[in-house]
């Protein structure tokens, strides 16, 4: 494992004289993107904030590039560690530019004023965000979304070998995600920089993250790679999720499926069946899905959404016992649909459901 | 270049300031009870004759123009400090009840000293002026931990005026009545009657304050950003926040102890030069904002003592018809450009 390059040790975290969290251990490597996630309020920004000394700690220490601290003055930490938090930045007449240029303040002499090279870097950072052409606009004109690129072109221009980020994701739309992400990664990658953020958004946490540390309100709950931590019954646990549930592959929610007798019978499967699935969920009518292999992908999302799921055994043809199960249930249902197009040697046996199904005169059109 | 262009609009701006500021000055010079040809007043400047004339210049009006300079400066400065301090753009030390508290407190000393017979000398006004600023200062910092709204400080800051303006009219009324005429001029706000012993203390004040802000002129900078992006590229947030807030008490104890209370001079030139410089950057405004203060001072005296002569206006009178309505324009355009809500961490 590499030699981290800040980390915390017993660190306790609180506002005021309240402790909110204690011991917590940390680490974070050149080149490593550590990610907390965990429910709102659960202290990520608390433990952020503490990181960076916004917050006094209330036990323990943090030790960045092998000294404690403590005894770091504002200008050396500065040099080595920028940040992007979630205070709201209002500006006078200031550019874009000029937010971004605040960036260069631990490197300009006396009266801040910007030399040649401070300049390139504070242009060099711009446009690793994609704002170059924002420059001169106004910082306090431009988008949510824009101000965020903005400011974290200020936390590169610091030319730091650590980011810290709280909630860097929030404000922007989709395509700013993932350009925010993918610079995120260079900043990891190519600048050798260690990156410790907070994120909302568990699919992006799973796709950036090195490690994840889960925060979960008196304590750290787990620290581990996106793998251990992203499964199914571990983030229901951890977010306290009741209703609907967390699909680890896809890295999306699901809403609860709607609950009590199938009234619908739906012979799916190779994704063909996932939009009336959720059809079905808006409306909130119980359904069964049958039958599905369980390497199906209306397997997986049918787990979530449908009141029943009949399964067969992965690469076999669709077992006697699973079929006599789906034709028992579907005949207890008003209405059935295929949303099948054609049937392969595997599930011959859906055909068979189908053709029953137009004979009972139950089989509608999808 | 961009940046080049940006050099000579700021370089042009502070040379209108300085060329306003002169001929406002000769102006000044010229104008009032005895009215100076521009060569009778080369004459006196250069070979003061002791006459009348020659008094009227050097004993009255020069003095009181560079008091008006000198502390008009200060009192735009300070406000460009506290607008910088609260984050609020209609923060200044007239309005958060900085300048009566100063008041509050010089005329509590002055009708206690001066009831027994004691000269209270400029050093002393001034340090009775800071004393009550800092009071001031006090309350409306423990209030703006409580006061989110930069709207509720202000009108926080306005009652804390008025406590302060009542409780000051209560003691003048039961002060002897030979101190009254005095304290009750000076209570209104006037650059009238001013010594070259207070113009010495003012201008060593208001220059070491001035010096100081200007070397601070980077961290102020950073810190218009917000504090904590200023502490994370290494400002020390603590100490300037208290530097800051000695400075602009400093600043306004000075003109209070002067020249009374001056309202809305403290708000209104730090916007006028923010337009005309085009940009918020403490390292041109801080000069700008001198400079514009005393011509902005400098031309209201010149209103107050000359437009109903012989009787003379209050300064604050003149300062407030003209600056009042910039500050309502600054507040209708903040609204305009959609302030947007605090977000939380």
């Amino acid at each position: 494992m590499a030699e981290p390059y800040l980390y915390t040790e017993h660190m306790a975290v609180g506002y005021g004289r309240r402790v909110l969290i204690d011991d917590i251990s940390i680490r974070v490597a050149r080149g490593e993107i550590v990610t907390l996630i965990g429910p709102n309020g659960a202290g990520k920004s608390t433990i952020l904030k503490s990181i960076i000394r916004q917050l006094a700690l209330m036990g323990g220490r943090v030790v960045l590039d092998g000294s404690g601290m403590e005894n770091m003055s504002g200008r050396d930490v500065a040099k080595k560690m920028s940040v992007l938090m979630t205070e709201q930045t209002r500006t006078e007449l200031a550019t874009c530019f000029d937010v971004a240029a605040a960036g260069r303040y631990p490197y300009t002499g006396h009266f801040g004023v910007l030399g040649e090279r401070d300049r390139a870097a504070v242009m060099e950072a711009l446009s690793l965000v994609h704002a170059e052409e924002l420059a001169q606009e106004d910082f306090s004109k431009i988008s949510d979304g824009q101000r965020q690129r903005i400011l974290l072109a200020r936390a590169i221009c610091q030319e730091p070998e650590i980011l810290v980020l709280d909630e860097p994701t929030s404000f922007l739309d989709i395509r700013h995600k993932l350009e925010l992400l993918a610079v995120l990664k260079e900043m990891a990658g190519e600048r050798r920089a260690a990156l410790i953020l907070s994120l909302h958004e568990l699919e992006l946490a799973q796709k950036i993250s090195d490690v994840v540390v889960c925060v979960r309100g008196d304590h750290i709950d787990r620290v581990g790679e996106p793998e251990e931590i992203f499964t199914d019954a571990y983030i229901r646990q951890l977010y306290g999720i009741a209703h609907g549930s967390y699909n680890a592959n896809f890295g999306c929610l699901e809403l609860a499926a709607a609950a009590g007798k199938p009234q619908t019978f739906i012979i799916g499967g190779g994704g063909s069946g996932i939009a009336l699935y959720r059809r079905l969920q808006r409306s909130g009518v119980p359904f069964a899905a049958g039958v599905l292999h369980t390497n199906d992908i209306d397997y997986a999302v049918a787990k979530s959404l449908a009141a029943r799921v009949i399964a067969a055994a992965p690469f076999e043809p669709i077992d006697a016992d699973a079929y006599e199960e789906a034709r028992a249930c579907m005949r207890t249902c008003r209405e059935v649909y295929c949303t099948l197009s054609g049937f392969g040697s595997m599930n011959g046996a859906n055909r068979r459901l189908m053709e029953e199904a137009r004979e009972l005169g139950s089989l509608r059109e999808p | 270049m961009e940046k080049e262009k940006g050099i000579g609009r700021f370089s042009r701006a502070l040379a209108f300031l300085a060329l306003l500021l002169a001929g406002l000055a000769v102006w000044n010079l010229c104008v009032g009870s005895a009215r100076f040809t521009a060569a009778e007043l080369f004459r006196l400047l250069v070979s003061p004759d002791g006459g009348t004339n020659g008094r009227i210049l050097w004993e009255i009006r020069i003095p009181r123009i560079v008091a008006a300079v000198i502390l008009g400066g200060a009192l735009s400065l300070s406000g460009f400090l506290l607008q910088t301090f609260f984050a609020n753009p209609i923060a200044g030390p007239f309005v958060l009840g900085i300048s009566s508290g100063a008041k509050l407190v010089v005329s509590l000393m002055m009708i206690l000293l001066l009831g027994r017979g004691i000269a209270v000398s400029s050093w002393g006004m001034i340090l009775a002026a800071f004393a009550g600023a800092m009071l001031s200062m006090g309350f409306i910092l423990l209030l703006s931990r409580r006061v989110r709204s930069m709207s509720m400080l202000v009108v926080c800051g306005v009652m804390i005026g008025y406590i302060c303006s009542a409780i000051t009219d209560f003691v003048v009324a039961f002060a002897d009545d030979s101190n009254i005429v005095d304290l009750h001029n000076w209570s209104m706000g006037s650059f009238s009657g001013m010594s070259w012993g207070g113009i010495r203390v003012m201008a060593l004040v208001v220059s070491a304050a001035f010096v100081c802000c200007f070397l601070l002129s980077k961290p102020i900078g950073a810190y218009q950003l917000g504090e904590v992006y200023a502490a994370s590229v290494g400002v020390d947030t603590m100490r300037l926040r208290i530097a800051l807030i000695v400075l602009t008490s400093v600043l306004s104890a000075t003109v209070t102890a002067f020249a009374g209370p001056i309202s809305f001079v403290g708000i209104a030139v730090p916007h006028l030069m923010k337009s005309l410089m085009g940009t918020a950057k403490p390292l041109l405004l801080i000069p700008a904002c001198f400079l514009g203060g005393a011509a902005f001072v400098l031309f209201c005296d010149l209103i107050a003592r000359t437009m109903f002569a012989p009787t003379e206006l209050s300064i604050s009178s003149v300062t407030a018809v003209l600056g009042a309505p910039v500050v309502i324009w600054v507040m209708v355009r903040q609204k305009n450009s959609g302030r947007r809500e605090e977000r939380h961490g």
